[in-house]
């Protein structure tokens, strides 16, 4: 568990590392468009955008489809339902890093109190 | 004034909320068991805040945590992993204390993400509202979709253990 956690980790970081791949997903994120045309968008090869595209594939980000002699690619998870898997596991997130908060103010509640106690003596 | 007992306190966690308010927004809210004035410390000094933020987990730590927070000061957290680094930073807009804080977000390439953290008080209790605007739909949507296959793996593929670990902690007690 722990192996593959940082195995995703560091594909997902390394992909994500580049500018130029970043730009392919806000890219991608309006509208799925073939290598070619975001060779064209990024001032690139097409040799290098492919490479790119592989790296972002690899990551399970993009995901592409051969029609003809065009590959088009879109963006790898999308739709409502990795968007609400996405959701729960920010809630998640979020859930424990509000439990860790509530014992920091638990502390701070109590200091109060003690610090209030010590004023009225 | 007479002396409660600790245990009351706390009896079970407050739930937490996700929602996506539109293509540019995401709102977390959560009920904190505390007076405002308590809950906006602890959002507000550096080494308190760096004790909550960044769940428990094996991916990541946290190495630094640097908080200016008034008007146009700023913020940078660094986390490490595996030998890379990772920084979050940006300027505080607003800090009006014990009900409101706006910071910015600015080591996206996308332009900035704005973050509002509310906190409402009643009977004693406090309501955070955190609700984050995402400069384009697009950012948002590529927050998404790098999230679910592990934007923010080192801490969300730990969390379920943490999670299961949390609640079988508690369920023997």
């Amino acid at each position: 568990m722990v192996q593959y956690c940082q195995t995703r980790f560091d594909v997902s970081f390394g992909a994500l590392a580049d500018a130029t791949r970043r730009g392919v997903l806000e890219q991608l994120g309006r509208a799925d468009a073939s290598i070619t045309a975001l060779a064209e968008k990024f001032h690139m090869t097409l040799t290098g955008m492919k490479k790119h595209v592989g790296v972002l594939e690899q990551a399970g980000l993009v995901t592409t489809e051969k029609v003809g002699r065009v590959r088009t690619c879109k963006l790898g998870l999308r739709g409502l339902q990795e968007e609400a898997a996405w959701i729960e596991r920010y809630r998640q997130l979020w859930g424990a890093r509000f439990d860790e908060l509530d014992k920091v103010v638990e502390e701070l509640k109590l200091k109060e109190k003690v610090d209030g106690r010590k004023k009225r003596k | 004034m007479d002396e409660r007992k600790e245990s009351e306190a706390t009896p079970m966690k407050n739930r937490t909320a996700v929602e996506r308010k539109s293509e540019r927004e995401l709102v977390v809210t959560r009920t904190v068991n505390a007076p405002m004035r308590l809950v906006f410390e602890a959002w507000t000094k550096a080494e308190l805040f760096k004790r909550w933020w960044v769940p428990k987990s094996c991916c990541l730590t946290l190495l630094s945590c640097e908080m200016d927070v008034r008007v146009g000061g700023r913020y940078r957290l660094v986390f490490s992993h595996q030998g890379s680094t990772m920084e979050f930073f940006g300027t505080y807009r607003e800090v009006t204390p014990h009900s409101r804080l706006i910071w910015t977000n600015e080591e996206g390439d996308n332009g900035e993400t704005v973050t509002t953290v509310t906190f409402d008080e009643n009977a004693g209790k406090t309501l955070l509202v955190v609700h984050d605007l995402y400069p384009s739909k697009e950012a948002l949507d590529a927050a998404v979709a790098s999230g679910s296959t592990g934007g923010m793996p080192e801490t969300l593929d730990q969390l379920d253990e943490l999670l299961v670990s949390l609640g079988s902690s508690s369920a023997t007690k």
